[in-house]
Formats: C-alpha cells, sequence, structure tokens
C-alpha cells in the first residue's frame, strides 16, 4: 500500500495534498495497481476526511488528538511513527512543504528508513522506482534510489504535478477514524498562532507584468535601472530571495517559495540564476524572459525567451526600445 | 552557552557543472569550493549569540580533506575551534550518513545550542539538521529567521510559506536549521585570519555505523530536461532589445 500524508492547518487542506495524491497514483499505476491510502493528522478531520473521500483511493484514515492541533515536529513522529507501524505501507509519499521539511526527516530517522525529498518525477531503473530530484542548485538532476527496508519516503516538489490530475473516485472512498495515540507532555515545542509580518501592502499575484532581479544586479546601486525598465513596460518590480535578504528590495516583493507565488502575463528574469526556490514561484508565468550572463542558467530551461548577455548593456538597451 | 554549528563545503555558485565517467556524481576535482550559504548565516547567528551570552562556537563539518578550508573561514569569521569527520567518501555522502558521523563527533560536547543551514547547494535534501536532531534526541525547530534564548529556554520565529511566520518556543539543548537572509554576514578580518592558524581543529574518524547509515544511491545524474521550447535571441544589445519587444509584442502579445 502507498500511503500518502496530507497537510492541513486550521482545518483548511494545503493544495499541495493533491499534488501529492496525483503523485502518489502515478507511482500505484507504475506498481500494478497498489493500492493508495490517504492519511490526515490534527483535530476535529471529519470534513477534511470527506473532502479528501472524492479522490480516486482505496481508503482515507484522519488520524486524530487533541495533541497534534497546532502542528509540532515531536507530535506528528510520535502519531505518524505509531500509524505507519500499524499501515505498513511500502512507500510513503508528502508534499515537499515547509511542515513536512520539518518532521519527515526526523520520522524517516525514527523508522529508520530512506527519505528521498523534492521529488519532480518518478520513473523506473529496472526493478525499482527511481526518483527524479534537482541538484545542484537546478544545474543537475539526478535519478535516485531510496535503499534499506520499506516503508520509503518520498516528499514530492511544490508545483511539480498538478492537483487537478489527481483522479477522483466513481463514489467517495470509505474514511476510516484512527485515535493517534501522543502526549501533550512528549512534545517539547509550544508553537503560537501563525503571523504575516507587515499587511502586504503589494499584491504582485495580480500584476499582469512583473520584471524581476537576482543576484546578477551585483549592487544596490543598480535596482533603478531595473525600476527604470519596469516602468518603460508597465510591470511590477520583484525580486529572488537574495535581493530581499540583501535589503535591496523589501520582503514584500520577494518571488519564490518563501515569498509570493506569481502568474503574470509576462515574467522578465534579470540576473536571476533559477535556484528551484525561486522557479516553484513564477513558472506558472504565461511568459517568461530570461536574460544572463550564464547560457546553462537553470532559468532558461523554464524560459520561452532569452537572452545571454550583460544585464547593464541590455536593460538600458531594452528600455529604449520600449519608449520608442 | 555552548554552540555548534554544522557547516557544509559546496561547489561556487559559479562553477559550471562535470560528470564522472559513470555519471553518477560530478568531478569532484574540478570543482572550486565555498561555505553553503545557509550554513554561513547559521555561524553568523552563532557568533552573534556568542556576544551577547558568551560562551563558545564549534564547527563541526563531515568531508574529505578538502573540508579544512571551509572550517579555517569559520576560525577566522571568529569560530573557536573546529572538528572535522574526515573521510573520502563523504563527498556525496547522504544526509543519514552525514547526520549520523555529525552526531557521533559531538556527542561528548554536551552543545546546548546546535545550527546548521536548512539546506545545501548541492544535494539540497533539507533533512541533516532534522536528523541529527532525532539522533541526538534534541527538540528542534526548521527555516528559523530570529533566535532569542533566555536562560535554559528558546524562542525562535519560524519561517512558514507565503510571508508567513510562526513564534515557536522550546527548552534547550536544541537544534535549529537557520534560513538564509536572518542576519548580516560579517567577513574574516586579517587578525581573525592569523588567529584562525592557531585554533584547533580537531579530527575525528568515520565510524563503520556511520559510513553504513546510507539510504539512498544516485544512479543517474544529467543536466535537467527543457520544460519549454527557449527562442534565443542574439545579437548585439540595442538588437536584441529591438528583437525582444517585437517578439514580446507581435507574437507573445504581453506588451502593447
Amino acid at each position: 500500500m502507498i500511503l500518502v500524508i496530507g497537510e492541513q492547518r486550521g482545518g483548511k487542506l494545503n493544495r499541495a495534498t493533491w499534488e501529492a495524491i496525483a503523485a502518489a497514483q502515478q507511482l500505484s499505476a507504475a506498481e500494478n495497481n497498489e493500492p493508495l491510502t490517504i492519511l490526515i493528522a490534527g483535530a476535529n478531520l471529519d470534513p477534511l476526511g470527506d473532502e479528501l473521500a472524492a479522490a480516486a483511493v482505496q481508503e482515507v484514515v484522519t488520524l486524530a488528538a487533541a495533541a497534534l492541533e497546532p502542528y509540532t515536529p515531536d507530535g506528528f513522529t510520535a502519531a505518524l511513527q505509531a500509524a505507519i507501524t500499524e499501515l505498513g505501507p511500502s512507500t510513503v509519499v508528502l508534499p515537499h512543504t515547509y511542515q513536512t521539511r520539518d518532521f519527515a526527516p526526523k520520522l524517516a530517522a525514527r523508522l529508520d528508513r530512506a527519505i528521498i525529498t523534492d521529488v519532480t518525477a518518478v520513473k523506473r531503473v529496472g526493478n525499482d522506482a527511481a526518483f527524479v530530484r534537482p541538484m545542484f542548485q537546478g544545474k543537475l538532476t539526478a535519478d535516485v534510489v531510496p535503499e534499506g527496508p520499506a516503508p520509503h519516503f518520498i516528499t514530492i516538489q511544490i508545483g511539480a504535478y498538478r492537483a487537478d490530475q489527481a483522479a477522483r473516485g466513481a463514489s467517495p472512498a470509505p474514511v476510516r477514524r484512527m485515535a493517534a495515540a501522543v502526549q501533550a507532555s512528549a512534545i517539547r515545542q509550544k508553537p503560537e498562532a501563525p503571523f504575516q509580518e507587515a499587511r502586504q501592502a503589494v499584491d504582485l499575484s495580480q500584476a499582469e507584468r512583473i520584471v524581476s532581479v537576482g543576484r546578477g544586479i551585483k549592487e544596490q546601486s543598480n535596482i533603478p535601472l531595473a525600476q527604470g525598465l519596469a516602468e518603460a513596460l508597465g510591470a511590477e518590480l520583484a525580486a529572488s530571495r537574495p535581493i530581499c535578504d540583501a535589503g535591496w528590495l523589501p520582503m514584500e516583493r520577494q518571488v519564490g517559495s518563501s515569498g509570493q507565488t506569481v502568474a503574470p502575463k509576462l515574467y522578465l528574469a534579470l540576473g536571476i540564476s533559477g535556484a528551484i526556490q525561486h522557479l516553484v514561484g513564477m513558472k506558472g508565468s504565461n511568459t517568461i524572459v530570461a536574460i544572463n550572463k550564464d547560457p546553462d542558467a537553470p532559468i532558461f530551461e523554464v524560459a520561452d525567451y532569452g537572452i545571454v548577455g550583460d544585464l547593464f548593456e541590455i536593460i538600458p538597451a531594452l528600455t529604449t526600445a520600449l519608449k520608442s | 552557552m555552548k554552540i555548534a554549528v554544522c557547516i557544509k563545503q559546496v561547489p561556487t555558485r559559479d562553477w559550471q557543472p562535470r560528470l564522472n565517467d559513470a555519471k553518477t556524481w560530478i568531478r569532484e576535482q574540478d570543482a572550486t569550493y565555498e561555505m553553503n550559504e545557509p550554513d554561513a548565516y547559521a555561524l553568523e547567528e552563532a557568533l552573534r549569540l556568542r556576544e551577547k551570552q558568551g560562551g563558545e562556537v564549534v564547527v563541526c563539518s563531515a568531508g574529505p580533506a578538502r573540508v579544512a578550508q571551509v572550517l579555517r573561514e569559520a576560525l577566522a569569521r571568529g569560530a573557536d575551534r573546529a572538528i572535522h569527520v574526515e573521510d573520502d567518501g563523504l563527498g556525496n555522502a547522504d544526509a543519514f550518513v552525514i547526520a549520523t558521523a555529525l552526531a557521533s563527533a559531538m556527542q561528548d560536547e554536551q552543545f546546548d545550542l546546535i545550527l546548521t543551514g536548512l539546506q545545501s547547494d548541492d544535494h539540497g535534501f533539507a533533512q541533516t539538521g532534522v536528523i541529527l536532531a532525532e539522533r541526538l534526541d534534541r527538540s528542534h525547530a526548521t527555516i528559523i529567521m530570529e533566535v532569542q534564548v533566555t536562560g535554559a529556554s528558546l524562542r525562535v520565529k519560524r519561517e512558514l510559506e507565503g510571508g508567513w511566520f510562526q513564534w515557536v518556543d522550546m527548552p534547550l539543548p536544541a537544534v535549529l536549521t537557520i534560513q538564509s537572509g536572518i542576519n548580516q554576514l560579517r567577513y574574516a578580518t586579517l587578525k581573525g585570519i592569523m588567529a584562525a592558524k592557531k585554533k584547533e581543529i580537531r579530527k575525528a574518524a568515520l565510524l563503520p555505523a556511520a559510513a553504513g547509515a546510507t539510504k539512498s544511491r544516485i544512479v543517474a545524474l544529467y543536466p535537467p530536461e527543457k520544460a519549454k521550447q527557449t527562442h534565443m535571441i542574439t545579437g548585439s544589445p540595442a538588437e536584441a532589445a529591438k528583437e525582444l519587444v517585437r517578439r514580446l509584442r507581435d507574437d507573445a502579445r504581453v506588451i502593447q
């Protein structure tokens, strides 16, 4: 059996759960239609159980305990360790969210089982299932085979599978309630309610055109150059994480896994190499233009148009060409 | 306060990958190396905590002999001493091997706090810190953007996705994985570089239990397959700019 562990916060399902279900269904098809089970952990899970029962799976399991709300790595590791031991899956599939990154390696280590993270596709190499993942900041791709006894843990990169690819069943799958054996006293982390730093003044997700700058811009004093191009294009200015880390643009203008996810008509990437954390935030854009000095930069893999060259020559030329 | 920082040496950002003959790993001898960037932020955070709290900062790395370069750099930036689990086979080791190797080398040190970067720029597993916490039976939190220590308790700001954060309290000792951008990095001074020469790098052997902890195998390594057909536009900057504008206007129709 293949087990998908879904993710929820405050009773709301994370959409990435459906992406993980789509990946698990593909894996199941490659493994002679091995049965699928979806598990969701937390408290008050009945509505979520019903929502997930729409998927074409054998069973949905709700793993509930008061101590699982809010999420903590200690609570989830203890509860899931027991549930996985009881259910005995061959593979455990999770979405590669920040929450998964927080507990899944601990869970795999507790059970002493393999974990392959940030997987974008599944393929077969001989008798083994191999999992495809980026390495070296996206400069290379690896096919990785997990070793040792089952279950193997696989985390699926956000956006690698589409939520709407997940097959729905003809009738709802049965939902089984499972009580989690976890004591509040065994949980060391005491989390507070999530918050946003400042009200987001800029909603980049609504922008039609975005000019985005990366490390290639070199210095803060060069930002106005990109700003000028953005104005000529009628575009919002955005950036990859290192630019916001350096304080050259405010954090609210950051595109990527830790910032905003955007899908404008035009995304123009200036001096952005295309690390996966950035790509997940913008690869849904309609038309992507990349300008970079490195012809092998991973950003060109998602670009519709590319120019290899010096930003400081091309940006002014582009601004001039737009104004004429 | 006794703080450990786990650092990794990774290929530099402008390194052009070349593969070994089996196409299962890179040609390590061709690469140029630097300190993994998120680990540099973890080191900076440790140095700042020591400035406030007093104590000691010990940098730890598991890797081949070349790793001594980043340990020496960390000592130059202000770390007090270093631990190096040295083995030629560690260059492409998975997170279980690295975490098990570090755990055994750190076991007798009784660190109050262990910091590391949230992930490495080579494998990018984002696993080592969390597995290390489990192996040492420490509380942990990941992707941290602020660290506050009061007595034996720890309060951290954890980054969630999409601009959300969360404060989490937990007891020491603990393991944290640090997000890039948590602080502003300092660079080594000449005085620091000179002082680093006299600081201790303790070498530890890779134990068979750690070497055998591997749980994954790369069967193929290759350049990424292109998701899209990219039209590359060439010519002088002025020509390329004009052609791009024409294409965006007439073909893609994303500008007027």
